[in-house]
């Protein structure tokens, strides 16, 4: 980047916002790490590309602690920095907390739930249960030992979803297929433990298991290279991960997150605030993945009966329950 | 249950209780002799992520267990200046080692690799790949024996056959060696030993560095033979799990090899049974994986006989007053 290029972004942003101070974005990383190939990774990404696109820089940070979400927060909105982008569902109770005390700054989160959105605040989550169930379908469909795994990282609500949605394209694809569900652990740092990643899915591929869908942030490393090893197929999750072991990871399941970084800083102060929004499989917000390393494990059929469902969804001819609804999964017991 | 599955679990009980017990064994030493180390989950971490680092650039995987063995002995020296010579509180320095550690990997990993804190994956020779052992295929289609043999005791990494060596080599060292002898009394009364003319110093020292190349193999064996390069943090606490072990075996070699194989088993079996079904009521899974830290509580509360540590662990010695 030169400093003409930054030097003509910043007068474009000036002129836009028209004599309004000049505020950065900032965005906050979960626990997981900016570089976990995954959720946050896909943040990151995002985030690059609005800097490359328009010249602007960001402020950013990588939590340790679940102890340091308000800390940041607050730090950032004390800066000046808008909008306060934020990834992971943990931190939307902190931000509960500290958004009234900055009424001018604007804050965003991904993959969190509020009961009440507060005014400065925007809420964005996806329908990760439609593209879980594409990906559940695809597993079915590759799966020669009529069993398939689901790794999930911490067991929270949001993973459960993930699993649900999975299992629901799993089954619609063949009743009989026998879908195992392990999670990796009960506190943040099963999203980093992809020794226990490998080691459960040792087990279930011992238990009969020939694909496997790994939604367990750098936990899912582990799945994925075991997968590799046992030469067996995996799924990636977030961001696309097909490229970790080529013609061994059957696909992955996007959730743009980078999209939905991108956006937020993109709108900067015109940031509509005050309300949630939910990007599913007809905002383009969730899907699957397809490029070079998995085209030889994708078969048309396979392709043309994804993209039939996809439609269906998003006509709404195929209901695929969310694990919300009632905080249970009619196909899989966790 | 049948025995496929019983060795499946058992086979992860041994690759699972593999790092537990050589930072087990690490921790013993060091305790026996009096320097208390909660840092064995930072020589581990530091030691994971120069294995697979120095393993990745030169292509060979025992030179990056060297290497890894070599800064993990790097920070135990540090260690043993902080709470030997100049006689730090010992559990402060093992904190701040662990600390140094877990910062110190991921940015030297972000430097050398950009690849965000982590090293890129191993492939060939960079791994420790298992080993069969001799007549494990002949043997296989023999009833029980041969798939004893086969899937539980063969197939395994070198580091996983070292670390159970080191078990009865521990005890040896310990307890039928003059060095042994005079290492755990510098735990017990270092004056005593002083007295005899033994240097206090010098035993505390090498019980700190024995402990350093222990913690190096579980740290390389995490990385390179149970994954195939370093991650964040990847030692995910199982350093300190090593400690509640060395609680609950009370200080004693065979009871901790068998501490980290219970250990190692309940890891297992929450991995391989999301929640037992026990008929009257369901064991959540949950409750499998706080059971180490709760059975350590309970030996230390003294239901289960008493873990008397070693009399002066955690204190310093000076020779005049």
């Amino acid at each position: 980047m030169t400093f003409r290029h930054k030097f003509l972004g910043t007068a474009a942003t000036l002129a836009l916002t028209a004599g309004a101070a000049l505020a950065e974005p900032a965005l906050i990383y979960d626990l997981g790490g900016k570089f976990d190939k995954s959720f946050n990774e896909a943040a990151f990404n995002g985030a690059q590309r609005w800097a490359e696109e328009t010249g602007g820089s960001y402020r950013e940070i990588e939590l340790q602690s679940e102890a340091q979400r308000e800390q940041a927060l607050r730090r950032f909105a004390e800066a000046g920095s808008n909008p306060v982008v934020t990834t992971g569902f943990a931190i939307a109770s902190a931000i509960e907390e500290v958004a009234p005390d900055y009424p001018d700054t604007k804050f965003v989160n991904i993959d969190g739930f509020l009961p009440e959105i507060p005014e400065n605040v925007q809420m964005i989550s996806f329908q990760e249960h439609q593209g879980s169930y594409l990906v559940g379908m695809m597993a079915a469909m590759a799966s020669e030992s009529g069993t398939v795994g689901f790794i999930g990282g911490m067991d929270v609500p949001l993973i459960r979803h993930f699993g649900c949605g999975y299992a629901q394209g799993v089954k619609s694809v063949d009743e009989d297929i026998e879908i195992i569900a392990n999670m990796t652990g009960t506190t943040p740092a099963a999203w980093n433990d992809p020794v226990k990643g490998s080691e459960l899915a040792k087990a279930q591929v011992s238990q009969g298991a020939d694909v496997i869908y790994a939604a367990a942030g750098g936990t899912g490393v582990g799945v994925l290279q075991t997968a590799a090893d046992e030469d067996i197929l995996s799924i990636g999750v977030d961001s696309n991960q097909n490229h970790l072991h080529p013609g061994k990871v059957l696909t992955s399941m996007l959730k743009r997150v980078d999209v939905a970084v991108y956006n937020a800083m993109k709108a900067g102060e015109d940031l509509a605030t005050g309300t949630s929004q939910v990007l599913g499989l007809a905002e383009e917000g969730v899907g699957v993945a397809m490029d070079e390393n998995n085209e030889a494990l994708v078969s048309d059929e396979m392709m043309a009966a994804v993209q039939e469902a996809r439609q269906k969804i998003i006509d709404g001819e195929i209901d695929v329950v969310s694990y919300y609804a009632n905080d249970s999964c009619p196909v899989l017991n966790f | 249950m049948d025995l496929m599955t019983i060795l499946q679990v058992l086979d992860s009980t041994v690759r699972l209780a593999t790092p537990l017990l050589l930072a087990c064994l690490a921790g013993l030493f060091s305790e026996r002799a009096g320097i208390i180390d909660i840092g064995l989950e930072g020589k581990m971490l530091a030691s994971a992520f120069f294995a697979a680092a120095i393993a990745y650039m030169s292509g060979n995987v025992w030179i990056g267990a060297l290497a890894g063995v070599g800064s993990s002995l790097l920070l135990s020296a540090i260690h043993g200046l902080a709470s030997i010579t100049y006689r730090g509180n010992q559990i402060i320095s093992g904190l701040a080692i662990t600390m140094l550690a877990q910062g110190m990997t991921v940015l030297i990993a972000q430097d050398w690799f950009s690849q965000g804190g982590r090293t890129p994956s191993l492939v060939g020779q960079a791994r420790f790949e298992p080993i069969t052992l001799p007549f494990a295929e002949a043997l296989a289609p023999v009833p029980v024996i041969g798939p004893i043999y086969h899937e539980l005791i063969s197939g395994h990494s070198a580091l996983v056959y070292v670390a159970f060596l080191m078990v009865p080599v521990t005890w040896w060292i310990l307890f039928r060696t003059r060095f042994g002898l005079r290492l755990r009394a510098v735990g017990e009364n270092p004056a005593a030993v002083d007295t005899a003319g033994v240097s206090v110093i010098w035993l505390r020292y090498a019980a700190v560095l024995i402990c350093g190349v222990l913690c190096g193999l579980a740290g390389a064996y995490l990385a390179t033979g149970l994954q195939a390069g370093f991650v964040k943090d990847m030692t995910a606490g199982r350093g300190y799990i090593a400690l509640a072990a060395l609680i609950f075996a009370k200080w004693r070699p065979w009871y901790a090899l068998y501490a980290c194989l219970l250990f190692g088993l309940l890891q297992a079996v929450a991995v391989r049974y999301q929640n037992i079904d026990l008929g009257a009521f369901v064991l959540p899974v949950q409750f499998m994986d706080a059971l180490p830290y709760i059975l350590t509580v309970v030996i230390l509360a003294g239901f289960v006989g008493k873990a008397t540590p070693p009399r002066a662990i955690g204190q310093h010695y000076v020779k005049e007053r």
